[in-house]
């Protein structure tokens, strides 16, 4: 039976292509991988190889031929016995099937699932609550899980004989052994990507980097290997694993080691991204991280580590992922914020209270999904928003509440929304300069008085 | 041990390995069906069928069957971007990879995937990845896995010559042997990394000697000749399971095709390619060796052949007529919502 030699595409882009060069002629055996001729395309002159083997028939398309469609049949094989003339007799194999037809409305796709996340528990009207840091919540919650999942590991640097580089796995050790608590070397790119393979084949790795600033070095793993594995599987594998460690700004410590990474993480679909600013929270959300099937970067404060806040004392206190709290309610002005922006954001809010301003104080805490029904509903309420973060401005978390705001209740607003970000400079060292490129509570102040036309 | 190519006539050479009945016929029948169904894809990429990038792993076909073949169930492997081939060795439908090469709903990764991104759990495949080198920490974190859980599973760990330049290479050779982890990374030394020939970008072109600083052992072998690629990788993987942490085995092999669909191959001379064919090619050397054992008949061959031709075009079929996924599946795979309480 004849088989039509068809004009090849040879790149992702090619629609036509010269014919250059013919190899072979009429009546020459070919089989599959011999040259049988030359294809010009914009961007190089390609060799197209026989697919099958037979006799070439009939050359259909003369060599120089310019412009030839790609799928055009260029030529004709015979096979062996069949003669030239059986070629009109025969009708040629369909080989071509028709190509897809473009998408033109024929089909919607459904829009982006919204996310409903459950309210946080009650608690128990008796329960006791303690005062602990930062530092205690990360590492009871992280101990309180390992205890009840063995499949549950962390690595990272100096999380094991030195308890830490920032004292949060301090005694993991101790408790769970070198099997489940493992120092790794100074290797960012390579013990991510290792957590990734184990999550990959079903553990549950906690994976610390000192600061995210290093994390740099394993960004690809945790975008390109964790957050899109999902998708690319078409559902068959997950990668259940935490990327934690100390987020922006510290102190002093220059450009390199200061930088808030929140809205990086934060624009990657498959990817859950936390960044908690209270002891109760840290520890409520750390826990609900560990048991997420899904990746999560959760993203902590160093200058919040030994900060002591309220925590209730609860055998298993677990938080929902993607829902924001109410900090306090308010009805002149909402002010949003995360992590050591609701630092400038609290005392911001003190001094306005103070002030007769009615503030309603909102802590995002999940940056991914954005808790955007929280924010409008009070928008709604209030019409004035002020966002407070610690982040550079440009396309920054506060960028993204503001232009959903601006979406989505625009009617709503009696106000442009303002943000309050870190400046748009790298971190500098010397001690009045970083003062300024921070955010502080009298810019958030000033923002507030100026969205309500108190100034 | 740096061992020569071996020709048609390798059978005759004293010191190869020989294999039985069954795994010449075994390995011929796989080779082939790697070799039919990567042309086929090779020509539906021509039509239109399938887009985007397409790597072919035509030529190397003995590497992964032999690694396969010193295998045993459980064993996980994970790979670059040219994958087809070792989802096919593990026994992944090809009707499935081929729907993903086509991008139908059928797919193995219901045509989201595409040609460099398809895993099957079952089979214990993890990819298809499309960062070069990135496989190399993710599979060192499946052997990770094994060792974590005392099971006697090895993780292969397949990488081209372009790949081994890269940082986290090292940086996994290095926890791999710290910690003596159930792995095997096999090498794929097909010569070119995209175009640019080893020479030009190596400065050790040894390959097998990159895990000598680490303490990591390391064998060159002839990665055309299955005989050697399933002695050699049967030493490596007992190796690994025993519990004597990583090995590694460069496999000197050869891609006939370019780097993908697009890429002309001009950076070498069409001689070099045709002498591989004629002298080296994976799977005449296997044929050769069946006649001349007297193993199956040139007939018993072609009825193979014929059968591996039905497999392939039943999985172009299939592929052709499966339809795109529903636009529904936009939204859907991107993060599991249901947190466990």
């Amino acid at each position: 039976m004849s088989i039509e030699i068809l004009m090849p595409a040879l790149s992702p882009t090619m629609e036509e292509g010269n014919l250059a060069k013919w190899l072979v002629k009429e009546g020459d055996s070919v089989t599959s991988g011999d040259i049988i001729a030359e294809i010009e395309t914009d961007k190089a002159t390609m060799e197209v190889e026989a697919v099958d083997e037979g006799i070439i028939g009939k050359i259909l398309v003369a060599e120089g031929s310019k412009g030839v469609k790609v799928n055009a049949p260029i030529a004709v094989l015979i096979e062996e016995g069949e003669s030239v003339g059986d070629i009109d007799k025969v009708k040629p194999e369909p080989v071509s099937a028709p190509l897809p037809e473009p998408v033109e409305g024929r089909e919607q796709a459904n829009s982006a699932p919204t996310f409903t996340p459950a309210n946080d528990p009650d608690l128990p009207d008796d329960v006791e609550m303690v005062e602990i840091t930062v530092r205690q919540a990360l590492n009871e919650a992280m101990a309180e899980e390992m205890r009840s999942d063995g499949d549950i590991f962390i690595m990272g640097e100096e999380v094991a004989q030195y308890q830490g580089a920032y004292k949060i796995t301090q005694g993991l050790l101790d408790e769970f052994g070198e099997k489940r608590v493992i120092d790794t070397p100074i290797t960012e790119h390579g013990f991510a990507g290792i957590g990734v393979g184990a999550a990959f084949a079903g553990l549950k790795p906690i994976v610390e980097f000192m600061t995210f600033n290093f994390a740099m070095q394993a960004i690809d793993h945790i975008i390109n290997s964790a957050a899109k594995q999902l998708y690319m599987s078409g559902g068959q594998v997950n990668a259940p694993i935490v990327f934690r460690g100390a987020n922006g700004p510290a102190s002093r410590v220059g450009a390199q080691h200061s930088q808030d990474f929140s809205s990086w993480y934060a624009q990657v679909p498959g990817l859950i991204v936390i960044a908690p600013y209270s002891a109760a929270d840290a520890k409520g959300l750390l826990k609900a991280a560990i048991r997420s099937p899904n990746p999560v970067v959760f993203l902590e404060n160093e200058l919040l580590y030994g900060v002591e806040f309220e925590v209730p004392k609860l055998d298993n206190f677990v938080l929902p992922i993607g829902k924001a709290r109410i900090v306090r309610q308010g009805a002149d002005v909402t002010i949003v914020s995360y992590s050591m922006g609701m630092k400038y954001a609290s005392d911001a809010t003190e001094k306005l209270v103070a002030a007769g301003v009615d503030v309603e104080l909102i802590d995002l805490r999940t940056l991914r999904p954005l808790d955007m029904e929280t924010v409008l509903t009070s928008v709604k309420k209030t019409g004035r928003c002020v966002i407070v973060e610690e982040g550079w401005p440009t396309c920054s978390i506060a960028s993204e509440v503001s232009a959903q705001i601006m979406e989505q209740a625009f009617d709503y607003l009696d106000a442009p929304v303002m943000r309050i970000s870190g400046k748009d400079v790298p971190m500098p060292y010397a001690a009045n300069l970083e003062k300024l490129a921070l955010p502080n509570a009298d810019e958030v102040v000033a923002a507030v008085n100026a969205v309500t036309y108190r100034s | 041990m740096v061992r020569k190519a071996a020709t048609k006539k390798a059978s005759k050479k004293s010191n190869a390995p020989q294999l039985t009945k069954e795994d010449d016929l075994y390995a011929y029948k796989e080779m082939l069906l790697i070799r039919r169904f990567e042309e086929k894809a090779g020509q539906m990429y021509g039509m239109g069928l399938i887009g985007g990038f397409c790597h072919l792993y035509i030529g190397q076909e003995a590497v992964v069957t032999g690694i396969h073949m010193a295998s045993k169930e459980g064993d996980q492997s994970i790979t670059s971007y040219r994958d087809h081939g070792h989802m096919l060795v593990v026994g992944i439908d090809p009707k499935g990879v081929m729907a993903e090469l086509t991008g139908g709903k059928d797919g193995l990764s219901k045509g989201k995937g595409g040609s460099m991104h398809m895993f099957s759990k079952e089979k214990h495949f993890y990819g298809g990845n499309g960062i070069v080198g990135a496989q190399v920490s993710l599979g060192t974190g499946l052997a990770f896995a094994n060792k974590y859980r005392g099971d006697d599973n090895v993780s292969l760990v397949y990488f081209g010559d372009g790949a081994v330049n890269q940082g986290q290479v090292y940086e996994s050779f290095n926890m791999a042997k710290l910690w003596d982890l159930p792995v095997v990374y096999i090498i794929e030394n097909n010569r070119y990394a995209m175009g640019t020939s080893l020479e030009r970008g190596s400065a050790q072109t040894d390959l097998y000697k990159r895990g000598e600083s680490f303490g990591i052992q390391g064998e060159q072998v002839d990665g055309m000749d299955i005989r050697f690629v399933r002695e050699a990788a049967a030493r490596a993987i007992e190796h690994a399971r025993s519990g004597k942490g990583p090995y590694i085995l460069e496999m000197m092999t050869y891609r006939y095709r370019g780097h993908s669909m697009s890429d002309p191959a001009k950076y070498r001379s069409r001689d070099e390619v045709s002498t591989m064919r004629a002298e080296r090619d994976p799977i005449e050397q296997v044929k050769a060796r069946i006649l001349e054992s007297k193993f199956a008949s040139e007939d018993e061959l072609k009825l193979i052949e014929k059968e591996v031709r039905a497999v392939v075009v039943e999985a172009a079929d299939f592929a052709t007529n499966s339809e795109q996924p529903d636009a529904s599946e936009l939204y859907t795979d991107i993060t599991i919502n249901d947190v466990q309480e």
